[in-house]
This record gives C-alpha cells, structure tokens and sequence, in this order.
C-alpha cells in the first residue's frame, strides 16, 4: 500500500537548512495498523505529512496505492488525498463555522458528490462514531474528544484506503484516549490501513506495529526499548 | 455549480460580519458615487432651464443712437434699420443660417369681451420661430408664410395674455381679439418661460400685417440672426456689425450706434461652468470609486490571509487548487455585485425620491433640477468594482492555493 525508499526532507529558512528526514525506508502493507513513535522533534509529523501527499520531499521516491507520489500537481495531489486519504489532526481541524455533520460532509463536496448524499452519509459516520445526537452542534460546541470523534468521521467518509493520524489522542485524556483508540481498532477490523503518529506507549501498544523514528531515521525497536530502559535508569 | 453556489452562500452567511464589512464598502462607494452624478446632472439641468426656450447661439442687432462723431454727423444721431440691412447681410455675409427682421412696440393693449392686457407686440416674418424653436406651443399653431403672404389679420399670444384675457377652459384659438383697437383672429398659444415670464407677455401678427396697420414701412427694429453650425458666432456678429455700420456710417468704434447680444456669451461662461461641474464630479467620483477599490482589495487580501488555514483544511480533505480559488473569487464577485447593485438602487431611489419630492412640492430649488444619473456610467463604475475586486483576490488566492496545505494549516 505505501513503499518509501530513502526519503530526505529539508527545511530551509533562510540560509539554513535543517535535515529532517534523512533516508526513510518504508513499507506499509494494505490493512495493517501501524503507530509511529520518536522522541520530539525526531520528524514524525513531516513522515506523516509526506505520507499524506500534504508536503513534498527532496529526495527519494514513494508509491501510494501503486501511484508515484513525485513531483505532483497540486491538482493530482488533490486527487490523491481525496481518493486515498483520510486525516485526523491532534488539533482535529474542524471548520469553526461549519457544524458537525456538515464537517463530515465536506470531503463529499469535493467529490462532487450531491447535497442529500453527502447528508445522509455524513450521519451515517456520525452515528458510526456515537454522535448522532450532536450533528447539528458546532465545533465550539463539543468537547475535544467529540471533535476528534467528528474528525475521524470526517477521515473516514470517503471510504478511504489509509487513515492518517497526528497524535489523535494527544490533547485528550487516558478516557477518551481509550474510546478513540477502540475507534481506529473498529475502523482497522473494516479494513483499513491506519498508521497513527502517538507519544504514548499505550496508544502503540494497540497498534500491530510500532516505527520508532530517532533523528530521522527508522531504528529497530529493540535499540530504542535499549535506549528507553537506559535513560530510565 | 449550484451546488458550489450554495456552498458560497452557506460560507458568506456563516461570516456576516466580514460579507457585510466588504457589501457595504461596495455599496457605499457606489452610493455616493450615484448620488454625486445625479447631484451634477442636476446642476447642470437647473442652469440649463434658467436659459428658458432660447437657443443657445442667436445673435440679435438694433440701432441705438451714435456716440461716436463719425464724416462729419454728430453724435446722439438715431439709427433706424431696415429691411436693406437684411437683403444686405444675406447677400454679403456668408455662415448666416437663419435671419428674421421683427418690428415691435413695447406696450399695446389687447382686448377680449370686456377684458385687456398690455402686450408687446411684434411683427415677424415666417422665419422668426425657427430662432425660438424650442418655445412650446399650447394650441394652435405657429404663424405662417400664407399669414405673411396675405397680410392676414392673425395673432398668436403668450400664455400671460391668454390668463388675463380668457376665463379657464376656454379656447383662445379663433376667438377674435382686439390688438390696439384692430379686430384680429387668434391662431395660437405660445410659452416662453425666458425672463421669468415676460417672454410670453407678448404677441406676434405677421410682418406684412404690423406694416399695414401701424404703417412702419420697411423700417426694422430688431434683427435675429443663427449662424451655420460650425461658424463661430462671435465673428458672426463682428462681421454684421461692421457691415450694418459701413451702412448707416456709424463709426467702427462706436458701440452705442449699432447694439447687439450675443447669446454665444453668456452659452460660454455656461459651458464653463459645465465643464468645471463635470471635472469635479469626476474628481471626486473617481475618488470615490479608488477608495471602494483599495478597500475591496484589502478586505480580499485580509479575507484570504484569514482564510489560509481555513483553505489548507480544503485541501487536505482534497479540494484541488482551482476549485479554491474559483470559490473565493465567485465569493467576491457575488459580493461585489450584490452590493453595487444595492448602492444603484437605493442611490436611484434617494434621487429619485427628491426629484419627487421638488416636483409634487412645486419647489424651484435655484439651479437645481431633475436630479438624474447616466445609466452606462453607474453600471461601469459597479463593473469595474467587480472586475477590480476579483483581481485584487486573485493574487493571494492563487497563492493560497499554491501552497501546500501543511504550510496553509500551520499558518494563524
Ligand atoms: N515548517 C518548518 N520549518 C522549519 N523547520 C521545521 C518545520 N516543521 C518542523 N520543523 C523542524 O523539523 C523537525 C521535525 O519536526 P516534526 O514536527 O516532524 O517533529 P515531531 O517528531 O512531529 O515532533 P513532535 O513530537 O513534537 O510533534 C523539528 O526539529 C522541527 O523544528
Ligand atoms: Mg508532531
């Protein structure tokens, strides 16, 4: 489903320019749930964005779905994340002035799917993430794990083949982490690809797999559980 | 595309404040702006009915009395035109269009069963309403060359004379009039509203008839004269001067001799006018219209600097570049047009209202009259605020689209 092969990422400001990624190796099979973990500021968000066609890279080549991901049009890339590509931000990006439904319903839109469609689907995931109840509230109007309850709607409303997800649990507390995390599992035993992006042990421990990425790169698991149990100690 | 439609709607309505900040930008610039034409127009409409029926380029001469000695004749000398002048000057003097001798007395009476008033009373060839051809006629008929021809015994009267000498509702035309003490029929009803009325306190008989009776011979007291279009009526009137002074040996320098009115004078200093009123509508129209356009490229800059995060949660969820920027801009344009559109009407209407209100009022504002506006102008201006609007949004929209939709996100 996804196959990375030596990725290199800079960002330049100015004059300098700062090595973030600096040769990912990546294979993602189709169904798999995958967590991505690191230390702060180790380039987990730029892997994920990259992965998401949302920011590009300097080097290396990636294939998403059988599809080149090099040099993209913005046009294309558009198509890409519409088709492919679900979302889910730690900070949840719903439109402030849209309310619930009408947030899941917006990716819909730019299908061109029609209006009633686009409605009666959007409450079906609605109701698939229990807020059924709350299609009408506004985004100021929920609590931070109904927003990212309303967000993961929203990912998952195009039928996506992979869902990406930034540290979702990041800004909720250890129950509603837990409520969202048996989301994914739900959404994951559909058939999805879902690779999430946590701090947190627990939220890895879910997942089949855990990426550890260390001054960017993949290191193997063991040497960072080494390096964990070493600065524990 | 209803669908996107809808979406714009659903958008600006969720952002009222912003929608209506940019709608009445627009709408006002256009407001004022329409306000400001019809206030000119209605300048100009009120000066222009100050000239009354005149045309704006006769030429009149008469003899006054020399203060010039001239080949041996003194001065305080009356000079008597006469129907030589006329034959002369059309034979001599080219560019002349129309000219038409007239012979008058300042005060006759005029009598109807009983009734009189004080008139001037003219005597005029066929040709003298082709210099008054605007002076409307209310019955009747104008005088004509079988009336000349003839020597019939036919008048037309102003409208002053009319009111004194018949009750309302009753027609003067072919009742029978006495014009000092000569029975003659009424042909028509004039108005001239020049000289706040005093233009139409006269009556007019064929030239042939006033020789006739008051035996005036081929004496003239007055002659009208139009140039040709296109020949300057100044050196019109220098030229039929100088002739008519070579004739009765007035002396060249003598302006008291020979007078004259040239109606091109006053038409000129008006014309002035004209143009300084119109230079300063546009000034400050043009005003106007650069401060909507500054401030709808602002609101469109800041509106999608606003919006950039907004745009960049679009693209994430796959709204492609050219879908981004055609809804902003449509969103501008919808804007734009409903507001200017806003600002005709209720510029229209105000206007509309006060020519109203002057006119059921019956008030004569000076120099002020039918408030109006030019259409095309009023149009173009809301065109160009559209066309102006959607350019100023087209930069940073495009840019916003440009960029990828994580640096959109991250930006606050
Ligand atoms: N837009 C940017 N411009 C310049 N440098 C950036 C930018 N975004 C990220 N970086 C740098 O790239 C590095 C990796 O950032 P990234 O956001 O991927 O880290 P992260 O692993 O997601 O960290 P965290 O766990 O804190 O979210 C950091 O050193 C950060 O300073
Ligand atoms: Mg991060």
């Amino acid at each position: 489903m996804i196959r990375l092969s030596d990725i290199h990422k800079y960002y330049r400001s100015g004059e300098q320019s700062l090595h973030v990624l600096k040769g990912i190796d990546l294979h993602i099979q189709e169904g798999e749930l995958v967590s991505i973990m690191g230390s702060s500021g180790s380039g987990k968000s730029t892997l994920l964005n990259i992965l998401g066609v949302l920011d590009s890279y300097d080097q290396g080549s990636y294939a998403l779905a059988g599809h080149s991901v090099t040099n993209l049009r913005e046009t294309q890339a558009a198509h890409l994340r519409n088709k492919f590509l679900g979302f889910v931000f730690q900070s949840f990006n719903l439109l402030p002035f849209k309310n619930a439904a009408e947030n899941v319903a917006l990716p819909l839109y730019y299908q061109g799917v029609g209006r009633k469609e686009r409605n009666y689907r959007a409450e079906q995931y609605l109701e698939m993430v229990g807020l059924s109840d709350r299609k009408h509230f506004m985004p100021n109007q929920l609590s931070g794990g109904q927003k990212q309850r309303v967000a993961i709607a929203r990912a998952l409303v195009c039928k996506p083949k992979v869902i990406l997800a930034d540290e979702p649990t990041g800004a909720l507390d250890s129950r509603t982490t837990q409520e969202i995390m048996s989301l994914f599992k739900e959404v994951h035993r559909l058939g999805n690809t879902i690779i999430i992006v946590t701090h947190e042990p627990d939220v890895a421990n879910q997942t089949h797999r855990q990426i550890y990425l260390k001054d960017g790169r993949v290191t193997t698991a063991d040497q960072v559980h080494l390096q964990h149990e070493a600065v524990a100690i | 595309m209803f669908d996107g439609l809808q979406e714009i709607l659903y958008t600006l309505r969720q952002n009222k404040l912003r929608t209506l900040l940019t709608a009445f930008g627009v709408f006002w610039g256009i407001f004022m702006l329409i306000l400001l034409l019809g206030f000119g127009r209605g300048m100009q409409n009120g000066v222009m009915d100050d000239f009354g029926s005149d045309v704006l380029d006769f030429i009149i001469v008469w003899g006054g009395d020399t203060s010039v000695a001239y080949r041996g004749m003194g001065l305080a000398r009356h000079i008597q035109l006469g129907q030589a002048d006329i034959e002369a000057i059309k034979n001599q003097i080219p560019g002349v269009r129309i000219i038409s001798g007239e012979s008058s007395t300042s005060n006759g009476k005029v009598t109807f069963e009983g009734k009189n008033s004080n008139a001037g009373i003219h005597g005029i060839p066929d040709e003298y309403f082709k210099i008054k051809e605007d002076v409307p006629f209310n019955f009747g008929r104008k005088p004509n060359q079988l009336d000349v021809d003839e020597i019939r015994k036919v008048v037309v009267i102003g409208t002053v004379v009319a009111e004194r000498l018949f009750e309302p509702g009753v027609d003067p035309v072919g009742q029978e009039v006495g014009v000092k003490d000569v029975v003659m029929t009424v042909t028509g009803v004039f108005y001239d509203k020049g000289n706040r009325g005093g233009n139409s306190e006269q009556v007019f008989m064929p030239l042939s008839t006033y020789r006739k009776l008051y035996g005036s011979g081929e004496r003239i007291d007055m002659i009208w004269l139009r140039p040709e279009s296109g020949v300057d009526g100044f050196e019109l009137e220098k030229n039929v001067l100088e002739l008519v002074k070579r004739r009765h040996s007035v002396a060249p320098d003598d302006n008291r001799g020979i007078r004259s009115f040239n109606m091109a004078m006053p038409a000129k200093r008006v014309n002035g006018l004209f143009t300084g009123i119109t230079v300063f509508i546009w000034f400050v129209g043009l005003g106007t219209l650069t401060a909507g356009i500054v401030g709808i490229s602002n609101i469109m800059i800041i509106t999608v600097k606003e919006r950039t995060r907004e745009i960049g949660i679009r693209k994430a969820l796959g709204a492609t570049p050219f879908s981004i920027v055609s809804t902003l801009l449509l969103e501008s344009a919808l804007v734009t047009s409903v507001a200017g559109y806003m600002g005709l009407v209720f510029g229209v209407g105000l206007l509309e209202l006060i020519a109203f209100g002057l006119r059921s009022a019956g008030a004569k504002l000076p120099y002020f009259m039918n408030p109006e506006v030019d259409f095309q102008v009023a149009i173009t201006a809301i065109l160009l605020l559209i066309v102006v609007g959607i350019l100023a949004g087209l930069m940073p929209a495009v840019r916003a689209a440009k960029i990828t939709p994580i640096e959109a996100m991250r930006a606050e």
